[in-house]
């Protein structure tokens, strides 16, 4: 059995399936494990990550940290790129949790040096990116703003505001639904207390960003008002879209952009199965139980699978009642001017896409996503503006060094061999 | 104290603890990453190997994603500003 | 649903299409373009855009050269998002009996006024740095050039409906002859002639022309400029063309004027899925490393696939289908559709107005035998 994922939701698969006994993997394109939830020191600090990172070291689960899966040339067969070489992975059973990244709203000013997303700007931090006595602006919308402003609020970063697009009415709602979820009360009471000193702005979106070559202050709407902040970084991202591209590669089927699942978190291919944020974002929580019930599905354990159902359904509930809080207001679709650059690896501006209608042929004529992010920035960002879809997958799903898409690449190299 | 890193980046010194990526690397140096095709500077964007706004040349392999690779003793990373 | 008149309804908006419309328009011809929900979604989307004069053949000669010249008298009015680029070809001899090849390809260019050059090991290899070491040598054709294709279609359409073209994107065409177009939504347009340029899916719509898919993969990596200066072929493309039933792959890198390269070639017949074919994608990248080892390094980013309309003797069909007066094919371009887009759209405006063409007219003709049995040495 193949993990593709080595966040909550992957460790948390690997390690139940690795209890059947059967021979269990673990890849994850990023040289460290924990995804990004779990990124960096948190993956020993926190308890939750400790406690599951214990179970992984006892158990069985072969870790493959940096292999970066880019194709499927045969069924139960991937191709994976590595730091020196190439990788192949033959898989029975594979599951898939691949993850979520931050959806990203072009505004103007929007791709200056030191606009980043929230998440982003927390893992550069963890990744030695000094913060102390820096002044950051966070901003965009969902749970993440808060985790990042509390991490970043720790180590002596100035959290000017957090600019939250949701109004307060909105986000009171949510507060109270909150009583129906226990768990989620003491950690959202830490988070309040922890940055009870920072400005939280609701129904508050960047309207620019200013600098001359690089970021010197942000204009921030809030409520109907207009507000200049000086600041170093403005870490802003607009809640998560699923990380789906391998899934469709192989065959999944997706509904309103998620990977569809059944109950035992099953995919629409019979030894296909997927959890945590591409089956639905849905946090940390939901993906591991999501994690475990695809293990123990995939290792044949499904009777076992059946006892996580109820902790499923109430943190689904959850995660609806989180998507609902934080979706986007329609005020966004105009913060992007015409001359804008919506598709950053092309430089293809709002003005040169919205003659098109569709995606295709705005890419063939503009080029907008024919570029190494292969759409990721720029797709969910026209998806939200100007309702497209983006195209179906090829491989290779992400870009690699052209001697990978050869046959002679592809030998088993030192300790690293395939096959499960 | 864990011994510190020196990398070049654009030719000059800098120096940072095990465990950083080229990105922040670059980041301290006041470097952006890469220009783009319309000639602006850049720097990371999504901080998890997917944007490629944070490209580099690291040791002579140009389009390095320096956000998903950590800083090595010795190494020489240039942008293309 | 009035059906509306015109006098020459053209299926296909991809590079012939256009090409064919602005040449009609220009001639004062009404003028309708039907096609799916994207111009220039065929070929046209996943080709080269080489635009090259070859040898293969006198008549395919005679079309080529006639249509590049075409393009370098248009170059001036190209936007710039066509990317028009002179950047030339080169030839690529891998060894003695490729380089004897260039020396006839040098007469028989020569002989016709095409400006040409032949290249020793030596040239070749300050012409070219990233070449690998120890080539014969090569021919380089300075005219030739590259484009970005959809951006020509389009170009080429705007300025047809300047003349007053109109473009009818929807509905797939499910029916044409005797002067109507039928779509899939039951719609019709009647016109005074109708041009099938719908390249692969031409034989769908006038059943017995002799065109085949030929599926064709190609690579394109990030930015690397100066990496390439010319589009490269190896000598040995012409063995792969040539081949009628097998697979094959060829040497083929062309320079963005982005610094991006675009690698190619491959070439299969029984192939109708538009996926990628692991097998030959490697065997076409494999061999582009031979020619070129630091290839391997290069970050490729898309990998994609198309259909070229072929025919058995390489060359296109232009003009009247004996089966219907009302029905002309511009179409069977192969590889050289972009090449050939605009001496199509003159030879086919001719035929409609009986207009005496610039150059020999009848090896394209629909109706012509023999040749098309029996491929072109």
């Amino acid at each position: 059995m193949l993990v593709v994922g080595g966040g909550p939701a992957g460790i948390a698969a690997a390690v139940s399936a690795a209890q059947s006994g059967k021979r269990v993997a673990i890849a994850d394109d990023n040289p460290a494990l924990g995804g990004q939830i779990w990124r960096g020191e948190t993956i020993h600090s926190d308890p939750s990550a400790r406690a599951w990172i214990s179970q992984l070291r006892e158990s069985s689960v072969e870790l493959f940290p940096g292999a970066r899966i880019f194709d499927q040339p045969a069924p139960g067969v991937l191709n994976a790129e590595t730091m020196d070489g190439s990788m192949v992975f033959e898989y029975g059973k594979l599951i898939l949790a691949t993850g979520a990244r931050e959806r990203f709203l072009p505004f103007p000013g929007w791709t200056l040096p030191n606009v980043m997303g929230a998440g982003a700007l927390q893992a550069l931090a963890k990744a030695g990116l000094p913060i102390q006595g820096k002044r950051v602006v966070v901003a965009g919308t969902g749970p993440l703003l808060l985790a990042v402003a509390s991490y970043l609020n720790q180590r002596g970063a100035i959290v000017v505001a957090i600019c939250e697009q949701a109004s307060l009415a909105t986000l009171g709602a949510f507060g109270l639904r909150l009583f129906e979820h226990p768990g989620k009360i003491a950690q959202a009471w830490g988070l309040h207390r922890e940055l009870a000193r920072v400005r939280l702005l609701t129904s508050a979106w960047p309207m620019a960003a200013v600098g001359n070559q690089i970021l010197e202050s942000v204009v921030m709407s809030v409520k109907g008002t207009q507000q200049r902040i000086s600041c170093d970084y403005l870490a802003c991202g607009f809640h998560l879209v699923p990380n789906t591209e391998l899934a469709a590669l192989v065959g999944c089927r997706l509904e309103g952009g998620f990977v569809q699942v059944d109950e035992l978190q099953t995919t629409s291919v019979p030894n296909i199965f997927c959890a945590g944020e591409p089956a639905g974002i849905g946090g940390v929580d939901l993906a591991l139980v999501e994690g475990q019930i695809a293990g123990l599905a995939a290792s044949g354990h499904g009777a076992a699978a059946e006892k996580l159902r109820r902790q499923r359904a109430k943190l689904q509930s959850f995660a609806r009642s989180l998507e609902k809080t934080f979706q986007l207001r329609p005020e966004l679709k105009r913060l992007a001017a015409p001359e804008t650059i919506v598709c950053r690896c092309e430089d293809v501006t709002l003005s040169q896409l919205q003659p098109h209608g569709s995606w295709r042929a705005a890419k063939l004529q503009s080029r907008c996503g024919m570029g190494p992010c292969q759409g990721r920035i720029c797709g969910p960002a026209t998806q939200f503006l100007l309702g497209w879809t983006p195209d179906s997958v090829r491989p290779p799903v992400l870009p690699v060094k052209l001697r990978n898409l050869t046959s002679e690449s592809h030998q088993p190299k030192g300790e690293l061999t395939s096959v499960m | 104290m864990p011994e510190q890193i020196a990398v070049t980046v654009n030719g000059s010194l800098v120096v940072v603890a095990p465990g950083t990526s080229v990105a922040a690397a670059m980041m301290r140096a006041g470097a952006s990453c890469r220009t783009s095709v319309r000639g602006e500077p850049r720097g990371p964007l999504c901080g998890m190997g997917i944007c490629f706004e944070c490209r580099a040349e690291i040791d002579g392999i140009l389009h390095s994603r320096s956000c998903q690779i950590l800083c090595v003793a010795g190494m020489n990373i240039k942008t293309d500003a | 649903m009035n059906a509306a008149t015109y006098d020459v309804l053209i299926v296909g908006a991809g590079i012939v299409g256009a090409a064919c419309a602005l040449e009609c328009a220009r001639r004062k011809l009404r003028v309708a373009v039907v096609d799916l929900s994207t111009i220039g979604g065929g070929a046209t989307a996943a080709g080269m855009g080489h635009i090259v004069v070859m040898d293969d053949s006198d008549p395919q000669f005679a079309l080529t050269r006639y249509s590049q010249q075409l393009w370098r008298e248009l170059r001036a009015e190209l936007p710039d998002e066509v990317e028009y680029v002179e950047c030339g070809s080169i030839w690529v001899a891998a060894d003695d009996e490729e380089f004897r090849e260039v020396h006839r390809k040098q007469a028989y260019y020569t002989e016709r006024g095409v400006p040409v050059e032949v290249l020793s090991s030596g040239d070749l290899e300050k012409a070219e740095p990233n070449l690998r070491k120890g080539l014969a040598g090569g021919l380089l054709v300075p005219e030739d050039g590259v484009l970005y294709p959809p951006c020509a279609a389009r170009f080429l359409l705007e300025k047809a409906q300047e003349r007053g073209a109109t473009i009818h994107l929807g509905p797939p065409v499910v029916d044409i002859g005797k002067g109507r177009i039928r779509r899939a939504d039951g719609s019709e347009l009647d016109g005074g002639a109708i041009v099938n340029a719908a390249g692969a899916w031409s034989p769908e719509l006038t059943p017995g022309i002799k065109v085949r898919k030929r599926k064709g993969h190609l690579v394109i990596t990030d930015r690397y400029p100066g990496f390439v200066h010319h589009q490269l072929v190896e000598l040995g493309y012409l063995k792969s063309a040539h081949s009628v039933s097998s697979d094959s792959v060829a040497f083929n890198v062309q320079p963005r004027r982005t610094g991006q390269l675009l690698i190619g070639s491959s070439r299969q017949y029984e192939a109708d899925h538009t996926e990628v074919d692991h097998g030959i994608l490697a065997r076409m990248l494999e061999r582009a490393q031979q020619y070129m080892p630091a290839l391997a390094e290069t970050s490729a980013i898309r990998v994609w696939t198309g259909f070229r309309a072929a025919t058995p003797d390489k060359l296109p069909l232009i003009g009247p289908w004996a089966e219907d007066s009302t029905v002309f094919l511009a179409t069977g371009h192969e590889g050289l559709g972009i090449t050939t887009s605009l001496a199509t759209a003159r030879l086919l405006t001719d035929h409609l107005l009986g207009a005496t063409s610039a150059i020999a007219r009848e090896p394209y003709l629909p109706s012509r035998t023999g040749s098309m049995e029996h491929a072109h040495a």
